[in-house]
């Protein structure tokens, strides 16, 4: 029973990553009606960032939001020069250029920062939890990483709902054109769209790199996880990818927990093929025919 | 969806008596250009020393490959960066077949291709109905969650060390043969027969078919066509050409192991797929010769030049993979291949 | 709301292959309703789309007043003052009739905005009852309301309206060209309207331009098109 609690709550805090790379592709699949597969190499990239900060001025905080920063920017670079120039072409080119840019970055990331493993510091204390002799199979840093992906999503969710800006990136990405007509500069917004992701997206790997070490492909997993996260949830819908990603990430500690850590990663491959075969509109959603 | 490719055009020439049923058969024309090419191929590898053939019997490795892989992006429309794990199938079971049964290996090597080619059609029907971002997503996972079986099944399939596969050279060609010369001609010899048989399937029924989906799948269902049963055909086919390639490349190899067989495999098969020219056998030898090649020559260069230690020089074609990728795609979408049509043609009409 | 002259002079313009008009040339004088008028396919939609943006000119400009408006991006000549009604209305069914008022509203001054709502809410009773509804759920004649609203929260020099009765029941088509009238009565807009309805749309016009294959094949005064019998039968259908 503890162990349960434990696989539960430890499958929690995992989910709440891939919660967190779930929501940023949704954005900018709402958003551009593209998947950024470069999304998690553009998390690690802004990792390093904040690895070399942190270790230049000793301050982990400073390097925190240095990476996020740079998630900001990434994300608004990648979608002018990279995306911008394939809108309104085939979705297969679109497919194939983030993948160059997820290899691109990559392959940035080996040339500067080598490709070993690096220890990445976590915010808070790593030191398991316990009420009074139960151990709970969660750190500080588990809880903080709970809250910052819940406190990133409801600051998101309210931006959305009740600014200006929010109401322009809804219409946005529900009507462009219409949007157009009514004066908002669509480009603008698009590229908004991508630089938040980018923020969601350097989040995640703020809060993951501690446990996986830092390198260029170590964001590889965490990205497919997230992006099964997100179908799970259905692609359209960013409570959904919140849910999509505790879902996940409770049946996956499950698994790892109660049949060994190498069959996690399969089990993942198996939970998106069903539903990808099954409900490919997500868990959640009304199943309205669509175009998978 | 539509893709950004047209299909080359070829014009039979004109019928030239005792060579007619050359032109009039596609069978026999293929088979003539594959002739040629064998000759050629066997006089290159002859004037080559032994580290030069050794990346001859990469080369055909790779080219086949990627040749399946623009089959499905640029005939089907379906895209796949999961085909190195396709390719691990066909490499580890090559490797099995060769210690465990000891099969002669030729045997081997179809075998090999057929069950890369079961797994794509187990693959393919659950990935049917999918369409870009979500079939890539679905192929990526794929490509990353398949090295993690060598460790789920370490004793049977030797975890991060690998298997071996060490070829040897028949006993017909002399005690002092060389063994890149051998692997060299196997590879050779087993690309060759693959491209007649993608270079017949491309121009035969199914091929047209696969094209008509390709560019509007609503009208190609409206006209008849088994959209299900093509597009996993597809999947099989570019499976099987991968499993080939996996198991030409555990033959050069001579061992498989997960970290050959990884992400970034699927995407450098990609990227010269596209930088070849998506959907042209010709493109997948372009695409593949620049695959294996140009890596070294960056390496070197940038390590004499003090770009990259020995450490990151490793990094620098990926980063090169990522940026033509991009560049081609906007740039030049047709890729090289389809550049060189395009001067053909305004050749043709000066 | 000062209301300016839009002038399309020599436009040519098309999809890419054959152009789709050719050598247009369309005065709309500042406060009145100009009708568009022409078959289907006479290149109608078109001319809206070559005057808001959405089009390249291969040839010919647009102005507006003096200001040269032509080769801007749409959301720019939206905010240089010319609103588009597209056809089918373009409601935004995913927000609310309140959201996509607000959406038209942010071009206004943050200080106006609160006033200017109110007044849209006055002056369309039926949009105040359902403000916090999805636009989904908003019938034909509510949405063409919508939609001409919310290009009225922008603030509009010139309102380009493309086919507003299309769909509608002829009640409540009468109310929106009333509506449509009452604009240039009460504010002075300068108002561009097209329509399959000739009839109708010449009833409240000023002047009336007829299109047919992308070219201008007359342009005279509303009244004087209407009593033109051989012009009505041959390109109006009636």
């Amino acid at each position: 029973m503890v162990e349960f609690l434990e696989f539960t709550l430890e499958g929690l805090s995992a989910g709440m990553i891939y919660a967190a790379i779930a929501l940023s592709l949704v954005l900018i699949w709402r958003g551009t009606g593209v998947l950024n597969y470069a999304q998690g190499a553009m998390a690690m990239f802004t990792s390093f960032i904040a690895l070399e900060i942190i270790y230049v001025t000793g301050n982990y905080w400073l390097g925190f939001v240095s990476a996020l920063a740079a998630g900001l920017v990434i994300g608004a670079i990648a979608e002018r020069v990279i995306v911008r120039p394939v809108t309104g072409k085939p979705p297969l080119n679109a497919v194939i250029v983030t993948i160059g840019l997820l290899i691109l970055v990559e392959g940035l990331a080996g040339l500067l920062y080598g490709s070993n493993n690096r220890s990445f510091p976590p915010a808070f204390s790593i030191d398991g939890l316990s009420i009074g002799s139960v151990a709970l199979g969660i750190t500080r840093n588990d809880i903080f990483t709970g809250a910052a992906v819940l406190l990133a999503a409801a600051i998101l969710a309210l931006t959305f709902r009740y600014s200006s800006i929010g109401l322009r990136l809804r219409a946005t990405a529900f009507n462009a054109p219409v949007a157009r007509l009514l004066g908002v500069r669509v480009g603008r917004m698009l590229t908004l769209g991508w630089a938040l992701a980018g923020l969601l997206g350097a989040l995640a790997g703020l809060l993951v790199s501690p446990s996986t070490f830092l390198n260029p492909n170590s964001m590889d997993t965490i990205f497919v996880l997230g992006f099964t996260a997100a179908v799970i949830g259905g692609l359209e819908s960013p409570a959904g990818a919140v849910a999509g990603g505790l879902i996940l990430g409770v049946v996956l500690s499950y698994a790892g927990g109660y049949l060994g850590s190498e069959v996690v990663n399969l089990f993942g491959l198996a939970a998106l093929l069903l539903v990808l075969m099954f409900r490919p509109t997500g868990l959640f959603s009304s199943a309205q025919a669509r175009r998978v | 969806m539509t893709s950004q490719v047209t299909e080359q055009v070829e014009v039979p020439a004109a019928p030239r008596g005792r060579l007619d049923w050359l032109n009039r058969s596609t069978l026999g024309r293929h088979l003539a250009v594959a002739v040629a090419g064998a000759v050629i191929l066997y006089l290159i590898s002859v004037g080559l020393d032994a580290y030069r053939d050794y990346l001859m019997a990469e080369v055909a490795a790779t080219v086949v490959a990627v040749a399946g892989l623009t089959v499905l992006i640029g005939l089907s429309g379906q895209i796949s960066i999961g085909n190195g794990a396709f390719m691990a199938i066909g490499g580890y079971t090559g490797a099995l077949l060769f210690s465990h049964l000891h099969w002669p290996l030729a045997l081997i090597i179809i075998a090999a291709a057929l069950v890369a080619a079961a797994v794509g059609a187990i693959f393919g029907v659950a990935a049917a109905r999918l369409h870009g971002p979500y079939l890539a997503g679905a192929t990526l996972m794929f490509a990353v969650a398949l090295p993690f079986l060598a460790n789920t099944f370490a004793n049977q399939l030797g975890g991060d060390q690998g298997l071996g596969f060490f070829v040897t050279t028949p006993a017909f060609l002399g005690v002092n043969f060389s063994l890149q010369r051998w692997q060299a001609w196997v590879n050779c010899a087993a690309g060759l027969i693959a491209f007649i048989l993608l270079a017949n399937l491309i121009r035969s029924k199914v091929g047209r078919s696969w094209r008509a989906i390709r560019d509007d799948e609503i009208a190609a269902a409206l006209a008849g066509l088994n959209i299900a049963r093509l597009k996993i055909l597809a999947f099989v086919v570019s499976a099987a050409a991968a499993g080939l390639g996996g198991v030409l490349l555990a033959i050069f190899n001579g061992t498989v192991s997960p970290s050959l067989f990884t992400l970034n495999l699927s995407i450098q098969l990609l990227t010269a797929a596209v930088l070849g020219g998506l959907g042209t056998l010709a493109g997948s030898i372009w695409g593949g010769a620049l695959l294996v090649i140009v890596p070294i020559y960056l390496e070197d260069v940038a390590v004499g030049h003090g770009f990259a230690s020995q450490s990151t020089s490793a990094a620098i074609p990926i980063l090169a993979y990522g940026v033509v990728l991009i560049i081609v795609m906007l740039a030049f979408p047709r890729g090289i291949q389809g550049g060189l049509n395009r001067l053909i043609k305004k050749k043709g009409s000066a | 709301m000062s209301n300016a002259t839009l002038e399309v002079r020599g436009v040519t313009a098309g999809y890419g292959g054959a152009p789709v008009l050719r050598d247009v040339t369309v005065t709309a004088e500042a406060g009145t309703i100009t009708a568009v008028l022409g078959a289907n396919g006479a290149g109608k939609t078109t001319l809206l789309r070559a005057i808001d943006g959405s089009l390249r000119l291969s040839q010919g400009q647009v102005k507006l007043d003096d200001a040269e408006l032509s080769g801007r991006r749409p959301e720019e000549v939206s905010r240089a003052g010319v609103a588009h009604v597209p056809e089918g209305q373009g409601v935004i069914t995913e927000l609310t009739v309140a959201e996509n008022l607000q959406l038209g509203l942010l071009l206004r001054r943050r200080s106006d905005r609160a006033a200017a709502l109110a007044d849209i809410y006055e002056r369309f009773a039926v949009l105040s009852k359902r403000k916090n509804l999805p636009a989904s759920t908003l019938s034909g004649g509510e949405r063409q309301m919508l939609v001409i609203a919310r290009a009225l929260a922008t603030r509009p020099r010139v309102l380009l309206l493309d086919e507003p009765s299309l769909g509608l029941a002829p009640k409540i088509v009468r109310e929106v060209l009333d509506l449509i009238k009452r604009l240039k009565d009460e504010i002075g807009l300068t108002i561009v309207l097209v329509e399959q309805n000739a009839r109708s749309a010449l009833a409240i016009a000023d002047t009336g331009v007829v299109l047919n294959l992308g070219a201008v094949v007359a342009t005279a005064p509303a009244a004087q098109l209407a009593a033109d019998e051989a012009l009505r039968r041959h390109y109006l259908g009636f």
